[in-house]
């Protein structure tokens, strides 16, 4: 059975804190992608051959999404949940008649609609630089949920694990930004020569950018069915994870 | 423990224990039994269990053994209908501090799964003068209001059973004074609340019982009046017209002693209800039929502190 009201109160209360910082949790993604996009887009960008017939500016795209969304979804919900252990407050969640599905559908449905309205932000500032359609925009929506989702359950975990802030911000720092550059997001994989283009292919990245990539313009490293199950096997892997931690009460209780 | 009320119980715990992973023993087989309507005040020093005791009653420790039934459920396995049921204000000032007064009242009460009810919330700010900050941020409330804010979000589900963890801790004398009339107010309405302090002129003043934890274990658990009358004590100084050096029989059946270089009589003894008071009466007429003057006598009850620090100096040499 799950409390409604309760999720309902979680998820308000989380966009509403994440309108509080409006001005700073969308200007700066919107800034970091026009940068990007001045710089690999219009300088670089003009001077490189089309990749698969698509421009190298509207190419990039689909990588600079994944990019912003993997960092800022992480992000939002690891501080979500963080910072409440951090300041006392999970006090209230523990003591309430909550569960994990309460808290999940509240926290990661918070910072996975952050990240859509992010998503959503990015591309039209894309627009704004280069021309570009979507080959299957349902399923782009679908996958960027799903990555969204995703990744806010991670963040989640992050948030559980870390007992500092250095932790809270060693992993995206360290794994997920590189990981992210190196997953494709301003090349093609076949780009790579051998044997790094094979090696490449362990970086669990390059599979969601290449997801993406294939919704935009039909066209990829990786096929897409494969993309979606890997991104819905690190869904479950997360879901799991989160179960186990509210049943034994790691990290959240003493 | 007395079980002389007719109220019926609403939380029972039974052998709770909890030891962390170092191996500090925070809880040690503690048994205890709240009845509905009731006042009572959990005692101790720091770091005896009351917190720990709180928070595996309330879901953020989990205990090592023992069982909690509240309104009948079993917190393990049926949590969530007890847990809608109670209400906790933490020791910490710990809430969301960028957020307006109102917004966290009513997240509080969304959040533990009650429709949205304005009316409520409005009475509840109201009632611990917090209407007209409603709109402000927490962090601009001076520290008595913001522990106001948190009983009023424990308060915003209209708990029967709720937990005030050092309530007044760091408040002044008036804020003080006023918690209590709030609390007071709340158990008019039929809640019943378990309060940890520090204060023990509070446990005097507002409980109906006492128990004492020292160590993670319950030392006792009795009614107020009931300790006070057991373990009270009258204490009578009584200063001499002129020093003596030895007590005559008639006033040595007294549990009296000669102190000051023998200018002061001080009696210690009764029991917290009346008897000690008789026995400094007899005293004196005693002193009057042996010729000894007296020129001041100065008689006071002991306090619930001074019965506290007894017990947990027995404890000590035990």
């Amino acid at each position: 059975m799950i409390g409604w009201r309760s999720t309902w109160a979680i998820y308000t209360r989380e966009l509403t804190r994440f309108l509080r910082t409006a001005f700073q949790s969308i200007l700066a993604p919107v800034l970091t992608t026009a940068l990007y996009f001045i710089v690999f887009g219009a300088a670089i960008g003009s001077e490189m051959p089309d990749l698969g017939g698509v421009d190298y500016g509207a190419f990039i795209i689909p990588g600079l999404l994944m990019l912003t969304l993997l960092g800022e979804t992480t992000n939002n919900s690891s501080f979500g949940i963080y910072m409440p252990r951090f300041t006392g407050t999970i006090y209230e969640l523990l003591s309430a008649p909550v569960g994990v599905a309460e808290t999940l559908i509240g926290f990661v449905g918070a910072a996975a609609t952050k990240s859509l309205i992010l998503a959503a932000i990015i591309m039209l500032t894309a627009r704004l630089f280069v021309d570009y359609t979507v080959a299957h925009p349902i399923l782009a929506v679908l996958f960027i949920i799903l990555v969204a989702a995703s990744f806010s359950l991670f963040g989640f975990i992050l948030g559980i694990w870390a007992d500092n802030f250095e932790k809270l911000g060693i992993i995206p720092l360290l794994f997920l930004t590189p990981l992210t550059f190196l997953g494709g997001t301003f090349y093609s994989i076949d780009m790579l020569p051998a044997p790094w283009d094979t090696i490449a292919m362990a970086n669990p990245i390059v599979y969601l950018v290449s997801g993406l990539r294939w919704t935009f313009y039909g066209q990829s490293e990786v096929n897409i069915w494969v993309s979606f199950a890997i991104t819905l096997g690190f869904l479950a892997l997360c879901v799991a994870i989160i179960t186990f931690i509210f049943r034994t009460g790691w990290r959240l209780r003493a | 423990m007395s079980s002389n009320s007719p109220a019926e119980p609403i939380l029972e715990l039974d052998g709770l224990s909890k030891v962390y992973p170092g191996g500090l023993k925070a809880l040690d087989d503690v048994s205890l039994t709240i009845r509905k309507g009731e006042i009572f005040a959990l005692l101790g020093p720091n770091g005896a269990g009351k917190t720990t005791l709180i928070g595996a009653i309330c879901g953020m420790v989990t205990p090592s053994g023992g069982t909690i039934h509240a309104f009948g459920h079993d917190m393990k396995t049926d949590w969530r209908k007890a847990r809608a049921r109670i209400g906790l204000v933490p020791q910490e000032l710990s809430t969301d501090m960028f957020e307006p007064v109102l917004r966290a009242v009513s997240y509080s009460r969304g959040l533990f799964g009650l429709a949205p009810d304005p009316t409520r919330i409005e009475e509840i700010l109201r009632s611990l003068s917090l209407w007209d900050k409603r709109d402000e941020r927490i962090m601009a409330l001076s520290g008595g209001m913001k522990r106001r804010v948190l009983v009023a979000k424990a308060l915003a589900h209209e708990p029967d059973l709720l937990f005030l963890d050092e309530p007044t801790a760091g408040v002044d004398v008036e804020l003080r004074k006023g918690m209590w009339r709030v609390i007071d107010e709340m158990r008019r309405r039929g809640v019943t609340i378990i309060l940890t302090t520090h204060y023990l002129e509070e446990a005097e003043e507002m409980a109906d019982r006492v128990g004492i934890i020292r160590a993670g274990r319950l030392v006792m658990v009795d009614d107020k009046d009931a300790m006070m009358a057991r373990l009270g004590r009258t204490e009578a100084h009584i200063r001499l017209a002129r020093p003596l050096t030895v007590l005559p029989p008639a006033i040595a059946r007294f549990p009296v002693e000669l102190e000051e270089g023998g200018s002061t009589l001080r009696y210690r003894g009764g029991d917290g209800a009346g008897k000690g008071k008789q026995e400094v009466a007899a005293l004196t007429k005693a002193l009057l039929a042996e010729h000894i003057d007296y020129t001041a006598i100065d008689v006071r009850e002991s306090s619930l502190e001074e019965i506290f620090v007894t017990l947990l100096g027995e404890e000590e040499t035990a």
